[in-house]
């Protein structure tokens, strides 16, 4: 090994620490930042005995942008584009738990049309970044056409976030209060064809993986996070849910419209790979439904307003301090709040799924190939912007 | 033709000019033609079955694509790691290409007669010829280990380890499944194979089933090719044994898989679809006036056809399942289907 990284950005003891160094027959790979399947940035220091990993050391912090602080430095209702910028394939989603938490913390009631336009866009984009997910994780595994098939169908998502709010990936599509403004004439028809298209489309993913056999042999029993081990790690989503425990913030703690529409909670039983795989499927079939009954009740509606009445400025209570999760894509998407006094917060913790949840990759890897270290941080469903943010 | 054998007398003729000839044809007209058009038509069937168009910018319909690809790497900084131990690091490409290439040197195209003028539709008939084949196929994953040993860097390595772990398990089922065609042919000379196919009537993919689906596997995990492209899984591995190679050498790592494609594809057609052969001659006699080798090409383009078909629909093995496969399912499989065969020809074929 070169000389250890000295000066004010030395990382911690434990990472420069003997433990962490290969003895014997083991080798230590360096896996990332810049590796094809890694998801971004992450990098993993690996042990490894031939091809077997006996210890893994995620670090992170090549995606640091200080997104934190830099709420501080801005009223509430400037902040809502940082989040896009956090888990950046589902900003629907970070936009919802962002403006919840605001309007906890300053009290606002938000017309019940804007309720279900929300759930419509988060529940959009749930699809979207498990398609992101599917393709990637399909591909990391090897499969490389359903990366296609699924970047199809997300387009058509994107166009629709197009139409809305005139970006694709990093929205902005929500305010505390409700929403910018209301969707455009012919959305919602746009929007019924998707979600009559789509379970035709889940069907042609599920039948180019889920009964074949090497996709089988590849996620069946890799992985295993048993359910005591899931909650001690606090993870949360998709991955909690594939080992058998049934929690989910729209069911549990319902916000937005969630109370109102009818849907499953899909769980897994081995907590594998290819349950978290299944629990991923389902839910995007659930999303569907969900979207198709907001849309009816959109069309009982009518019209009415989409913002509620809101001060000019936004300010919180001094020492007012709220915190605000909802069940985004990847799991617990949560906004912890303190106000000042001030238009501006004056603390911002954000509570990333993705960070959570990547805690449990060197419990996951350990034993196990270094083939199936791409599948699990696949299955893990990170990205590094919100892990790093 | 034959205004040359004339002039040059036969044994001229013979051992030097048809051969040479036949080589260069068979070079330039023949195999890198067909593996720069085969990574073009690959990427166009898997754009087809992806939901996208392929290449299509270069000329029309793409089809100037690999000459540009070609230029392009040819043009390319060519890198040699410092710490790369440097004379395996060269020839680990050529051991790739080169067996690959010189394979064809046994493979008949077409029938003994009926070349141009007086010269046959294959380069030589080795009485030996698919001791050789199995013998410089072999070769080729020499250049894989050897390159990833050379490029002093860990993903190259495991790419090579992977190589030789993924040899040693298709191998054996790949050897034994050709014995099966050898004892019903009673022949090594793959000229004579599709003769005694033409002569019993029945190209050898019927009677050998099993042993037809155990090489087509293992040829997959041969050419390095999807489900089985395990030693260069970009995924997993970067590259894996190729990380390193940049320029002209990594295009010869890269030829050397399309060639390994055509090669397994080619045997294969030989050795069980009756290479030259016209299909169903009795039933449709008119088929015959086909000429051989088209039906030779034809049959090694829908082997192609399957392996890019497998490359768009299958995931990839790890390699420990891939080795299972190897010793616990196909090289059972092919000891019994030896054994049925030998026991067929023993006591029906030639009963004592």
């Amino acid at each position: 090994m070169t000389e250890p990284n000295q000066g004010p950005f030395a990382p911690p003891e434990t990472l420069m620490s003997d433990a962490l160094f290969a003895k014997g027959e083991e080798m230590e790979l360096n896996f990332g930042p810049q590796h094809p399947s890694t998801h971004g940035v992450l990098r993993l220091k690996l042990k490894v005995d031939g091809e077997r990993i006996t210890d893994c050391y995620p670090i992170i912090g090549y995606l640091h942008r200080g997104t934190e602080k830099l709420f501080e430095l801005h009223p509430f209702f400037q902040n809502v584009p940082h989040t896009d910028r956090m888990d950046y394939v589902a900003a629907a989603t970070n936009n919802l738990a962002y403006v919840g938490a605001v309007e906890k913390l300053v009290g606002l009631v938000i017309p019940p049309r804007a309720r279900y336009i929300r759930t419509i866009l988060a529940e959009l984009q749930r699809i979207s970044s498990h398609l992101l997910w599917l393709a990637t994780h399909a591909i990391d595994i090897g499969a490389m056409t359903p990366f296609f098939y699924t970047f199809r169908e997300r387009e058509l998502i994107l166009d629709l976030f197009e139409q809305f709010c005139g970006a694709r990936l990093t929205l902005n599509c929500m305010r505390p209060g409700g929403l910018p403004h209301d969707l455009p004439v012919g959305w919602t028809d746009t929007c019924r064809e998707l979600v009559e298209l789509f379970p035709a489309a889940f069907d042609e993913y599920e039948g180019l993986l889920t009964e074949n056999r090497i996709w089988k042999k590849r996620t069946v029993g890799i992985g295993v996070l048993p359910p005591d081990v899931a909650v001690d790690y606090g993870i949360t989503g998709p991955m909690l849910r594939g080992s058998g425990i049934r929690w989910d913030l729209r069911k549990a703690m319902p916000y937005e419209a969630y109370a109102e529409v009818d849907f499953e909670v899909p769980i897994g039983t081995n907590g594998d790979t290819y349950d978290r795989y299944l629990v991923r499927m389902e839910e995007m079939r659930q999303a569907n439904r969900i979207i198709a009954q907001c849309l009816d009740k959109l069309d009982d509606f009518g019209g009415g307003a989409v913002m509620a009445k809101r001060p000019r400025v936004m300010k919180a209570g001094k020492e007012a301090e709220v915190y605000h999760g909802i069940e985004g894509p990847k799991g617990e998407i949560g906004f912890y709040i303190v106000g000042d006094g001030t238009p501006n917060p004056y603390r911002c913790h954000v509570r990333p799924p993705s960070f959570i949840n990547l805690q449990s990759l060197p419990e996951l890897t350990k034993g196990y190939l270094l083939a199936d270290l791409v599948a699990l941080i696949g299955t893990t469903d990170i990205v590094l912007g919100e892990v790093d943010r | 033709m034959d205004a040359i054998r004339q002039l040059v007398g036969d044994t001229l003729f013979y051992y030097a000019v048809s051969p040479g000839l036949k080589i260069l044809g068979l070079l330039f007209l023949g195999i890198l033609p067909l593996i720069t058009y085969l990574v073009l038509a690959e990427r166009k069937i898997l754009g087809y079955m992806q939901a996208r168009l392929g290449p299509n910018r270069v000329g029309p319909w793409g089809l100037l694509q690999p000459i540009a690809d070609v230029m392009k790497l040819l043009v390319k900084g060519d890198n040699i790691p410092t710490q790369a131990v440097k004379w395996a690091f060269i020839l680990a490409p050529c051991l790739v290409v080169g067996p690959a290439i010189i394979i064809f040197a046994v493979i008949p195209i077409g029938p003994p007669a009926g070349g141009l003028g007086p010269m046959s539709w294959f380069i030589t008939d080795v009485n030996a010829g698919l001791l050789f084949i199995i013998a410089l196929a072999t070769i080729g994953v020499y250049g894989l280990i050897l390159g990833g040993w050379s490029s002093n860097n860990k993903f190259s390595l495991m790419g090579g380890l992977r190589s030789a772990a993924q040899m040693i398990s298709y191998e054996v089922p790949q050897g034994l499944s050709l014995v099966g065609v050898l004892i019903l042919a009673g022949t090594m000379s793959l000229v004579g194979i599709v003769e005694k196919q033409r002569d019993m009537g029945v190209w050898f993919v019927f009677p050998q089933l099993v042993g037809f689906f155990i090489y087509m596997v293992a040829g997959v995990a041969e050419s390095n090719r999807n489900p089985f492209d395990l030693p260069e899984a970009e995924s997993e591995l970067v590259a894996g044994f190729h990380t390193e190679y940049s320029g002209m050498r990594f295009a010869l790592f890269f030829l050397g898989e399309y060639a390994n494609m055509i090669v397994i594809s080619a045997v294969a057609t030989t050795l069980f679809l009756g290479g030259w052969l016209p299909p169903f001659p009795h039933l449709l006699p008119f088929l015959s006036v086909v000429p051989g080798p088209i039906w030779f090409i034809l049959k090694v383009f829908v082997f192609l056809f399957v392996y890019i078909w497998f490359r768009g629909t299958f995931p990839r093995y790890r390699f420990d399942q891939l080795m299972d496969l190897g010793w616990k399912w196909m090289i059972p499989l092919a000891l019994a289907n030896l054994a049925i065969t030998g026991a067929i020809r023993l006591w029906l074929i030639y009963p004592r």
